[in-house]
């Protein structure tokens, strides 16, 4: 087949609604787009361990322990899923971590700040886990075969770790006067981060309109956040906590939906490219714990080279 | 691709006894042991299944999506091995 009949079937089979599988020619650009997206979203699983994981040893008790446990184990599962979908399209695992702790990579800017109190755990699964799923829930459907099988199976773990979330907002919301006031706090500092999740406003975003176009993506990134705050509002509401400052959020009765405050661009731009509170911390954490492991994989690498000998002479 | 993560491997898992083997996706490893071990750890943490088969990506062999048309052409045109090709009076019943 030639170059230009291999795109006529690769165009139609996004025209038709198949999914795109590794063996399957491809144009090198949804190659590279892919790439770049799978691998900043396991990146940020596996960032994303940090914030959270601060927390496990002071957790307030067994059950919030146990339960912070399995969440931070399930975003490295879901590292390792998105890491082996990525490098099914011909990209190495040690290129890809490399790319991150070298700083070439991106990852979700919302793990660049910092977890200040505890109220900060479930406020994480409550916004910023539920960020995610939204996001995850439109990516279950998009054309990368290996990249969607992947998103279901996270959007199934996920909502544990949503919900967790929300059950730990309750018990801080409807605490003590001291416990309501870091819930309240928790809200305000990471709200306007949590809206930055879903990516720059859609008239400045510089690789959605290809991904729409190859159903990588199927929302833009400002429907997203409409459909987040939406959703989000009377959750706030039903904890009897205050409107974040300055979040601008009021029902608009013509558009029967909130109306809100964009967040503040230039922070998102200063964070994205280096400059966010966590940043040098969290990629710091992250080499020293992969060269921590360097010796575990070299002695597995010669003990499985050695069992080979063995199974070879016997 | 050689990697110091250790080579890719395949994982399928049996979600309850008597069921095909189903491919669930990638891990890395050194040898067969830590193998089925990460594939436990990253597939099975909520009892997805009972059973887990691994096996070295390199040893997979595949048929290719540009002779997908060719390849099962065979079959294309053999409708009589269908049950619903053949005409059975009314009269006859479990058939």
């Amino acid at each position: 087949m030639k170059t230009l009949d291999f795109e006529q079937l690769f165009e139609s089979k996004l025209a038709n609604g198949e999914m795109i599988e590794p063996k399957d020619w491809m144009p090198e650009n949804y190659r590279k787009h892919n790439i770049r997206q799978i691998s900043q979203h396991a990146h940020s699983e596996i960032v994303g361990m940090l914030p959270e994981g601060n927390w496990i040893t002071r957790a307030p008790s067994l059950r919030r322990k146990l339960v912070l446990l399995a969440k931070v184990q399930d975003e490295g599962g879901h590292g390792l899923y998105l890491y082996t979908a990525a490098e099914s399209m011909g990209i190495s695992r040690d290129e890809l971590l490399d790319a991150l702790h070298t700083g070439k990579a991106k990852y979700s800017s919302i793990f660049n700040y910092p977890t200040l109190t505890w109220a900060d755990v479930p406020a994480i699964g409550w916004l910023v886990d539920g960020a995610a799923i939204m996001n995850q829930v439109m990516l279950q459907r998009t054309s990368y075969g290996p990249y969607s099988r992947a998103m279901i199976r996270i959007c199934k773990e996920e909502s544990f770790h949503q919900r967790q979330g929300y059950e730990g907002m309750c018990a801080l919301a409807f605490g003590t006067p001291d416990q309501k006031k870091m819930a309240q706090d928790a809200l305000n500092r990471f709200w306007f981060p949590t809206l930055m999740m879903f990516g720059p406003p859609d008239k400045e975003s510089p690789n959605s309109e290809n991904a729409l176009k190859w159903r990588i993506k199927r929302e833009t990134n400002d429907e997203l956040r409409q459909k987040f705050v939406n959703q989000t509002v009377p959750q706030i509401d039903y904890l009897g906590l205050d409107y974040p400052t300055n979040s601008g959020i009021k029902w608009n009765e013509a558009k029967q939906e909130y109306d809100f405050n964009e967040p503040d661009w230039v922070e998102f731009k200063n964070v994205i490219s280096g400059n966010g509170p966590c940043n040098k911390e969290r990629i710091e954490a992250r080499v020293k714990a992969h060269n921590n492991g360097a010796w575990v994989r070299a002695a597995a690498a010669a003990y499985a080279e050695k069992q080979k000998q063995k199974s070879v002479a016997a | 691709m050689k990697d110091s993560q250790g080579p890719l491997w395949e994982v399928f898992i049996q979600k309850k006894s008597g069921q095909p083997f189903v491919h669930a996706g990638n891990i890395h490893a050194f040898d067969k042991e830590m193998a089925l071990q990460n594939a436990r750890d990253t597939y099975t943490r909520r009892m997805e299944g009972v059973a887990i088969w691994v096996v070295m990506s390199s040893n997979i062999v595949s048929s290719s999506p540009e002779e997908q048309g060719s390849f099962f052409d065979p079959a294309n045109d053999k409708i009589f091995r269908h049950p619903t090709f053949y005409q059975v009076p009314d009269a006859i019943k479990h058939m």
